[in-house]
């Protein structure tokens, strides 16, 4: 693939912005920074292709956990002395980091979670609790990760709002730009979506739906657990009103994560958890709390996870979001395109403008025994319902089989991928 | 190529997953139970005629792995005309087999299951339909269910 401009093209997927030219970047290089890719598996080199349930960590990443634990560790904003002044300003420097990351307009704006999940949680339990009211319609995709149901299942519960979904096109994966004005009805008060389905690759063009949820007065929140260190990811270019991710997911720790909030909305959010850090003043019967973010980081934070992640996001950047971008999506492409010419195999997601993952389903041949078959081969897959399972009601399967990349995977790697797949087939009859 | 997966897909598996035996509803059964896996979308559904105390008939229908698939199709030739207490006393001994890879007594084929301990991840899969088959004899018509949904 080579490069193009971010436009949507006409199978309606989206690039994740491949502007500038693929600068020269040595991937083979970039691998001797993940020690973990290094090792056999089953008498087999690993091949690590789960990349969309978490990624590896590079050494920069274990080196400044360690760092920390070994000469700075001491709780956060509450000592005088001069281990916890170290430990505050790390974690808070890592709060400036995530929001340059995302282009916030203020680091203020950036609440530290224990990943997407709570991030989408914390918007559902505490601004959702206040705004959303009986009649409302909460609005998300088919495509949508439980992480981003559940909370809106329990809101909708609790408060007597109701959920909508809007539909997807079939195998392909794709929304329908044309039909998101006949979902934008009065009464729908939030608009929830993934950037990157982790079941089919499909980019959705969140900015667009933003856009078009704000000029109606609609708050939007993106699942960017799937983008963030796959691209560029620019808040204010998307318009979004919150924004969930994971760190774990890019090359961060597990546990930990970023939940940006547009500040006029978090000024109108009541606290998420109450405790220690989130408060002004507590008396007997009442208490006054922090502004945000400190207002939703209840009790001692992960410290550690937000160091880790500072150390993450200076080592995407140097390598550089684009590049990854394009590298992903080269991989995504190539793998799609190689399994295409397979016999006997089912195919999920858009054909062009896809993220670095293939979902897939061989004939006859059940995801998890694909799974545990490749896995004696050293091949790391997921099969399942991969947390989707509306989606998979709605493409009429029970799981399915796949493979996610990230930059330090080759198009070697696929290809010997690839042959295992044929050698699954051929083993079970095919 | 695949020498280490032989044992856990035993040729006898193989073939049970691809031709099934006695893969069909049972309509004069008396006794039926599902058994449902919701990670791996495994749902079987084990009809039972039960005559008095003996498994007269035995079959399933669903869809799920390859093993779970061929170790449904193995318990319906191999419990019919078992008492009840013979159903319960195979169940004992099959869970014994695929957890631990050996069982005391002869189980004819269905010790080609033998192998499924050493794929701890595959274990439910296997034992899926004996719990169901002992839903079903034992007159509790009811959904089991291997695990809660966690991924
Ligand atoms: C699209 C999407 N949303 C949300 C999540 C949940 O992320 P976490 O489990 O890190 O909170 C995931 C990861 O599994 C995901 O792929």
């Amino acid at each position: 693939m080579t490069d193009r401009a971010p436009a949507e093209n006409h199978a309606g997927g989206q690039r994740l912005t491949a502007m500038h030219p693929h600068q020269a970047v040595n991937w083979p290089a970039l691998r001797q920074d993940f020690p973990i890719l290094d090792q056999q598996v089953h008498g087999r080199p690993l091949i690590y292709f789960d990349n969309a349930a978490t990624s590896q960590k590079p050494r920069a990443v274990l080196d400044a956990l360690v760092h920390y634990y070994e000469r700075d560790n001491a709780n956060v904003h509450r000592g005088i002395h001069e281990l916890s002044n170290r430990a505050t300003a790390a974690f808070e420097a890592a709060r400036v980091r995530a929001a340059k990351f995302l282009n916030a307009r203020s680091a203020d704006e950036i609440i530290f979670t224990r990943g997407t999940t709570e991030g989408i949680n914390l918007v559902a339990a505490a601004w959702g609790t206040k705004f959303i009211k009986r009649g409302n319609k909460i609005l998300l995709t088919e495509m949508e990760h439980h992480s981003n149901i559940v909370p809106w299942q329990l809101l909708a519960e609790r408060t007597g709002a109701q959920l909508a979904y809007l539909p997807i096109n079939g195998d392909r994966g794709l929304l329908e730009p044309g039909r998101l004005d006949e979902f934008l009805t009065s009464d729908v008060k939030l608009l929830a979506m993934t950037h990157i389905s982790n079941s089919l690759g499909t980019i959705n063009p969140v900015a667009e739906y933003c856009e078009r949820a704000r000029r109606r007065g609609i708050v939007t929140l993106i699942d960017a657990a799937q983008s963030a260190g796959h691209g560029p990811l620019d808040v204010q270019q998307i318009g979004c009103d919150f924004l969930a991710l994971s760190a774990h997911k890019m090359c961060g720790p597990t546990g930990f994560g970023v939940l940006y909030g547009r500040g006029e909305r978090l000024a109108e959010t009541p606290p998420y958890q109450g405790g220690g850090e989130m408060i002004l003043s507590v008396d007997f019967q009442q208490s006054t709390w922090k502004p945000a973010p400190h207002r939703f980081e209840a009790g001692t934070p992960d410290i550690s996870g937000a160091i880790a992640l500072h150390a993450a996001m200076d080592y995407l950047d140097g390598i550089g979001r684009g590049n990854i971008a394009h590298h992903d999506q080269e991989l995504g492409a190539y793998a799609f395109e190689k399994l295409s010419a397979l016999p006997g195999i089912r195919l999920f997601g858009p054909t062009m403008g896809r993220a670095g993952l293939v979902s897939f389903l061989l004939d006859g041949v059940h995801a998890h025994d694909v799974v545990t078959v490749a896995d004696r081969s050293g091949v790391a897959l997921r099969g399942g319902h991969h947390c989707n399972q509306p989606l998979m009601k709605r493409l009429g399967v029970e799981s399915t089989a796949r493979a996610s990349f990230y930059f330090y995977n080759t198009t070697a790697e696929i290809d010997r991928f690839v042959e295992v797949i044929r050698e699954i087939q051929m083993f079970f009859g095919k | 190529m695949f020498d280490d997966l032989t044992e856990l897909y035993h040729q006898l598996l193989l073939d049970h997953n691809k031709s099934p035996r006695n893969f069909r509803v049972l309509p004069d059964a008396n006794r039926i139970a599902q058994g449902t896996n919701p990670i791996c979308g495994d749902n079987y559904t084990i009809y039972a005629k039960m005559d008095g105390d003996v498994v007269q008939e035995l079959t399933f229908q669903g869809s799920g792995c390859a093993i779970s698939k061929a170790s449904a199709s193995l318990l319906t030739e191999s419990l019919k005309g078992k008492t009840r207490a013979e159903v319960k006393a195979m169940f004992d001994k099959v869970r014994d087999l695929i957890t631990t890879g050996h069982s005391d007594g002869d189980l004819g084929k269905v010790a080609a299951l033998s192998g499924v301990h050493k794929f701890p991840a595959r274990v439910k899969c296997a034992l899926l339909p004996w719990h169901a088959v002992a839903a079903a004899v034992e007159g509790r018509g009811e959904t089991v269910s291997t695990e809660s949904e966690k991924e």
